[in-house]
């Protein structure tokens, strides 16, 4: 009969083990409990997409890993106002990424002439969930390809070049009325095409 | 659209293809607007649907690890987490034959499984606020654990109890002093099991395992399989 092994102060950070199985809603409320292995979680979930969208508006390793380190702090210093209700974990992830990516690009301007000329082959399907990834990289091309081409320039330069209405504007030679309406009407109709379950299909379950 | 309502610009602004002063000023816009608050965060989830659409190049291996570093170094600005003791088991005693009542007796178990992990994802919130701040006190028996939350109540983390057999279960206690309440019923079986107790654990406490007939009894019949003893902190 062991009646003490001393006095163990233990903090319980869930394990790799038990964080797995959660949902990306749980392992957001335990990142905001300044868990750090759930913050590790979160980042074998969505780092590779993170990475992958940096550098695809970025065009460059060491701006996009700034980028991805500083949305992940973002993340970890604001996953205690994160509000299921309002967007699914994968969407505000996302969002500090590329809003923190767009931000460098215009302070860099390192913007290269085509930004959106894709320049790195598709990486081997390693990853567990390549297959879900690949899916709803289906879904989104087929959407945007449904796009009037106008609509779908506007969007794309915007999203992935990082370009601001106004730059839209000039380097396009339309009015800036011209260009936020092919915003609002192409994401509109994006939005559509996506479906009303656009909150499911993105992002891993 | 051109008409400079900053209603429009909640599409531009999803798309962060405003410049600093126009999201500057749409953001005080979105404070007292619900209506744009709306159109953003539907906007929002379609533009991030974008993302699955580039090219993925392999992660740079440091990158995680200069995250989570920079994530440490800031912890001391967070809410420093409070340091509870666990301490563990002492063995436990022949549980006392005390009758206890036995009401609405339910459990969970999680599984890998992605349906079921969904279809269970409100008890699994509570399982991780339990997992997220508590005690931890090792089983003794078999592999496991006791975890104990502030608010007393608990989860029970079962590491490979072979799966109960057809026509039984798993029922876990609450042994409290000599008042013996079931606490949940569960199935077993290979890998990680997590249950949360139907009943608080309010230390000094035994938590116990037993096997016993299908739906579970009210007092524990057969020997106990599982223990652990939560001390007060």
């Amino acid at each position: 009969m062991i009646s003490l092994r001393g006095r163990r102060t233990e903090r319980s950070q869930a394990t790799a083990r038990e964080l797995a199985h959660l949902s990306d809603e749980a392992v957001v409320a335990l990142v905001a409990r300044s868990d750090e292995h759930a913050l590790a979680e979160l980042y074998h979930r969505f780092g590779r997409l993170a990475y992958g969208l940096a550098f695809r508006i970025l065009r460059d390793d060491a701006l996009a890993q700034d980028a991805v380190q500083e949305a992940f702090l973002g993340a970890w210093r604001a996953a205690g106002r994160f509000t299921a209700e309002r967007a699914k974990p994968s969407t505000w992830l996302l969002t500090l990424v590329h809003r923190r990516a767009v931000d460098l690009v215009r302070r860099e301007e390192r913007r290269r002439t085509e930004p959106l000329q894709p320049e790195m082959e598709p990486a081997g399907g390693e990853a567990p969930d390549a297959a879900e990834l690949a899916t709803q990289r289906q879904t989104i091309r087929e959407a945007l390809r449904r796009l009037p081409a106008e609509q779908r320039e506007a969007i794309e330069l915007a999203y992935y070049g990082g370009y601001t209405q106004s730059e839209l504007a000039e380097r396009l030679g339309e009015p800036l009325g011209t260009i936020k309406s092919r915003m609002f009407t192409g994401l509109a109709r994006l939005r559509e095409e996506l479906g009303e379950d656009a909150r499911v299909r993105v992002g891993p379950a | 659209m051109n008409d400079g309502s900053p209603h429009e610009l909640s599409a531009a602004y999803a798309l962060d293809a405003l410049d600093g002063d126009e999201r500057e000023a749409y953001e005080t816009h979105l404070a007292g607007c619900e209506r744009c608050r709306e159109d953003v965060a539907s906007f929002r989830t379609t533009a991030s649907a974008l993302a699955y659409d580039v090219d993925l190049p392999p992660l740079p291996e440091t990158l995680e690890h200069r995250i989570i570093s920079a994530a440490r170094a800031e912890r001391p600005n967070v809410v420093p987490l409070r340091q509870r003791v666990a301490i563990p088991a002492a063995a436990l005693s022949a549980v006392a034959a005390v009758a206890a009542v036995a009401i609405g007796i339910w459990a969970i178990h999680l599984s890998s499984s992605l349906d079921h992990q969904k279809s269970i994802r409100k008890d699994q919130k509570a399982v991780i606020d339990v997992l997220s701040d508590c005690s931890r006190t090792p089983t003794q028996g078999s592999s496991g654990a006791i975890c104990v939350a502030p608010t007393e109540k608990a989860v029970l983390i079962a590491d490979s109890l072979p799966a109960a057999s057809p026509g039984k279960t798993y029922e876990a206690w609450v042994i409290t002093g000599k008042h013996v309440q079931p606490a949940g019923l569960f199935p077993g079986g290979a890998g990680r099991k997590y249950v949360l107790l139907t009943k608080p654990v309010r230390a000094p406490a035994k938590v116990a395992v037993t096997l016993e007939k299908r739906g579970g009894v009210s007092a524990p019949t057969t020997a106990i399989l599982l223990q652990a003893e939560v001390k007060p902190s």
